[in-house]
């Protein structure tokens, strides 16, 4: 053992050039989801500066910090950015870590497609920030994209959006739906075929199965996005007319195409969340995740519902009573799958020992806010009260409360969880409390007081507004929000890198946890693990910890 | 590739939706009744050449690489003489008629989905031709079987969406 670890420390360190160039020529899927989770947080910087340009803005009535062309460039690029180069990272790239460790794999079912996806994911982030520098063209016709993020038909059309802004952004969407669409292949190719001796579907992780059912929805979800993309750029380039409402195209087919990706987007980004609660919760609990057959059935239950919803995002468009009636229904019945996972996560929690550490401060805020989310999504549900509300802040908030409150928390506590497995070394835990309080606050602060002025009728994406609305006071706090959030990520980041470099050795196994990925070391080698692991529970590391009394009896 | 079949398919539900919807919109000519002639000689090659890689690939599994060569190559063939009916149908379609992508609505969502499809035949021809290289520099050998009819499975996707078209451009849509 000794003689092994003087030969490990007596390698001389490779230049930079060498070290860079495995990262970029690597198909390891502990690298590439490194690589992922990098690359979102440096888009998280950018969308977080967008978000933080649009509250400045919007601080005080008839402010004037950017014009409104810039502002529009501002909520598009913000809203384009956090969804498909934060979020869709973020997660692939802890799925893409996670998924072969836990079902004991060596790597994902295709490495190589796996280090094409994230490069090609990476080259559609470079596409829409490069719209700063070639967006204009020829014209001197604004930079980046300002359609919005879902960017309706005829806003889209070469009249309404001269210069290259649009086609960059219809560009970086293709390719990384490319990306994502590879990625899904892979993960669930990977889950299916990849699995260890003894694990069962039944007996994976659920961090597995959200996964393989999130993989599902992208291949269902972001397919139809490409096709619409292909039929705007066929728009755009070669004078079609699939939007073009003066030669009888239709933008109404246009919202159908994009919300039918818009809405399972969102589950997209949500069943990993809740793959992250589901480990949490019953680590910190320190009991058995409370109904794992259920949570499993109400995964596939949200993966079936998510794809007839989408037209609930469409109330005001003018379809159907019978429409109207469906998608109202299908939206309040996707609450009773998510309802059932709250009560499991509760479940799981109630007698426990729960530790409160950072991780699990996150996600018992997640099921606080998540539920706050859920709920405001049922009123927006009801047909006549989304006449009122929509398009409001009232909807900003409300989807801000899902994306940030319940994603976003959820992927904080799992970068506090798993850190230690990835670097090897402890963070902080003053520092992620700490990081913690002031996110918790900023979020309350920004997100509960946006709900106001959007009842009182504010409506999104205008870039200044009249004083004496009522909306002054409301819009002031909800910017004030933004500085304790911002200060809360830089907590964040400076914890990250001062861990990476001074942090304690974490150990194998912090946590005292039960999942594969716990029992090789941190990092785990190139090969994951020495030998393959075999399995006869859901806890194989208790059942390694306690042969006295395993898990097996009982399942 | 069941996966990758699930997301084409939704890529061309897509097309084939927006193509439903917008039968009978265009606000000018010429209309699908008056310049499409179903290409029945062309569906038959593309959709026998299913059966001729379904047979290649049985050769395949039981060693016979002459009798492989030879159903591969027709099934390239048979591709290639399909994507030559396409070709000449644009040709007169462009030349005679005078329909474009850009003319109405009738031309966008035609020349789109023909063309899409289209575009996954030369794809799959591209890599029928790969596997054919592969072939005849003998380093192509039977335990290679599995991975080719993963090819061929996507051809049969490829003829199967074929038959999707056909019915919505040349019988629905007329």
């Amino acid at each position: 053992m000794s003689a092994t670890t003087i030969a490990i420390s007596e390698v001389p360190v490779r230049p930079v050039t060498l070290r860079l160039h495995e990262w970029v020529t690597t198909v390891d899927h502990k690298r590439l989801g490194v690589l992922y989770v990098v690359y979102a947080l440096i888009f998280l910087a950018l969308g977080g500066i967008e978000a933080t340009i649009i509250r400045l803005q919007l601080i005080r009535p008839h402010n004037a910090l950017v014009s409104p062309q810039v502002f529009n460039r501002m909520f598009t690029m913000h809203g384009t950015t956090m969804i498909f180069f934060v979020a869709m990272p973020m997660l692939f790239g802890f799925a893409n870590y996670l998924v072969p460790l836990m079902i004991g794999a060596r790597d994902m079912a295709f490495p190589r497609l796996n280090a094409f996806s994230f490069w090609m994911t990476a080259l559609g982030g470079i596409f829409l920030y490069f719209s700063y520098f070639g967006g204009d063209g020829l014209y001197g016709a604004g930079s980046a994209p300002d359609v919005g993020w879902f960017a309706y038909a005829p806003l889209t059309a070469k009249t309404f959006s001269v210069g290259h802004s649009t086609d960059f952004w219809t560009l970086s969407l293709l390719s990384s739906g490319i990306g994502s669409i590879g990625t899904a292949i892979n993960i669930i190719a990977t889950t299916l075929c990849m699995r260890c001796p003894g694990m069962t579907l039944g007996k994976m992780p659920l961090l597995v199965w959200l996964n393989f059912v999130m993989a599902g929805l992208v291949i269902l979800a972001v397919s139809p996005l490409s096709a619409a993309q292909l039929m705007l750029v066929v728009d755009r380039y070669l004078g079609g007319h699939f939007f073009d409402t003066q030669a009888g195209g239709s933008a109404v087919i246009w919202m159908h195409f994009f919300w039918i990706f818009g809405h399972p987007e969102v589950y997209v980004l949500v069943l990993p969340a809740f793959a992250f609660a589901s480990e949490i919760i019953p680590v910190f609990s320190r009991k058995a995740i409370f109904g794992y057959p259920v949570m499993v059935l109400a995964t596939i239950a949200i993966g079936f519902i998510g794809m007839s919803v989408w037209a609930h995002h469409m109330f005001t468009v003018g379809m159907s009573a019978g429409a109207n009636t469906f998608f109202v229904l299908s939206t309040m019945a996707i609450a009773v799958p998510t309802g059932i996972k709250i009560f499991n996560w509760l479940a799981t929690m109630w007698g426990g020992k729960i530790r409160f550490a950072t991780p699990m401060l996150f996600c018992v805020a997640f099921l606080f806010q998540f539920l706050i989310a859920g709920l405001t999504g049922v009123t927006l549900a009801v047909a006549p009260l989304d006449w009122q509300l929509s398009n409001s802040y009232y909807v900003v908030a409300h989807f801000h409360y899902v994306i940030v409150g319940g994603i976003l928390f959820c992927i904080f506590g799992a970068f506090y969880y798993w850190f230690p497995k990835f670097s090897g070394k402890m963070y902080d835990e003053a520092l992620g409390k700490l990081h913690f309080w002031l996110f918790v606050i900023g979020f309350h602060l920004t997100f509960d007081f946006m709900h106001v002025p959007g009842i009182l009728g504010m409506p999104r994406r205008i870039y200044t507004y009249e004083p004496g609305r009522g909306w002054d006071i409301w819009n002031l706090i909800v910017t004030i929000g933004v500085a304790f959030q911002a200060a809360g990520i830089l907590v964040f980041a400076a914890n990250l890198v001062w861990s990476y470099f001074r942090g304690k050795r974490a150990g194998n196994d912090p946590w005292d946890a039960w999942t594969l990925e716990w029992s090789t070391s941190s990092p785990p080698p190139a090969y994951n693990y020495a030998q393959v692991p075999s399995v006869r529970s859901r806890r194989p590391l208790w059942d390694l910890k306690h042969p006295e009394d395993p898990d097996w009896r009982y399942e | 590739m069941y996966c990758l079949i699930a997301a084409e398919s939704a890529i061309f539900t897509i097309f084939v939706v927006a193509y439903l919807f917008y039968i009978g919109k265009s606000l000018t000519g010429p209309k699908p009744a008056d310049v499409l002639h179903a290409p029945i000689l062309y569906t038959i090659c593309l959709l026998s050449s299913s059966l001729t890689i379904n047979l290649a690939v049985r050769r395949l599994s039981a060693g016979n690489m002459a009798a492989f060569g030879r159903w591969w190559l027709l099934t390239i063939v048979l591709g290639s003489v399909f994507l030559f009916g396409t070709a000449r149908e644009w040709a007169h379609l462009i030349h005679d008629e005078g329909l474009t992508i850009g003319t109405n609505l009738f031309g966008t969502t035609y020349y789109s989905l023909v063309g899409l499809h289209a575009f996954h035949v030369t794809m799959g021809l591209l890599a029928l031709f790969a596997v054919a290289v592969f072939c005849f520099t003998s380093q192509l050998q039977r335990e290679h079987a599995e991975r080719v009819e993963i090819l061929s499975m996507y051809w049969h996707f490829v003829d199967a969406v074929w038959v999707i078209v056909f019915t919505v451009v040349y019988v629905i849509g007329i």
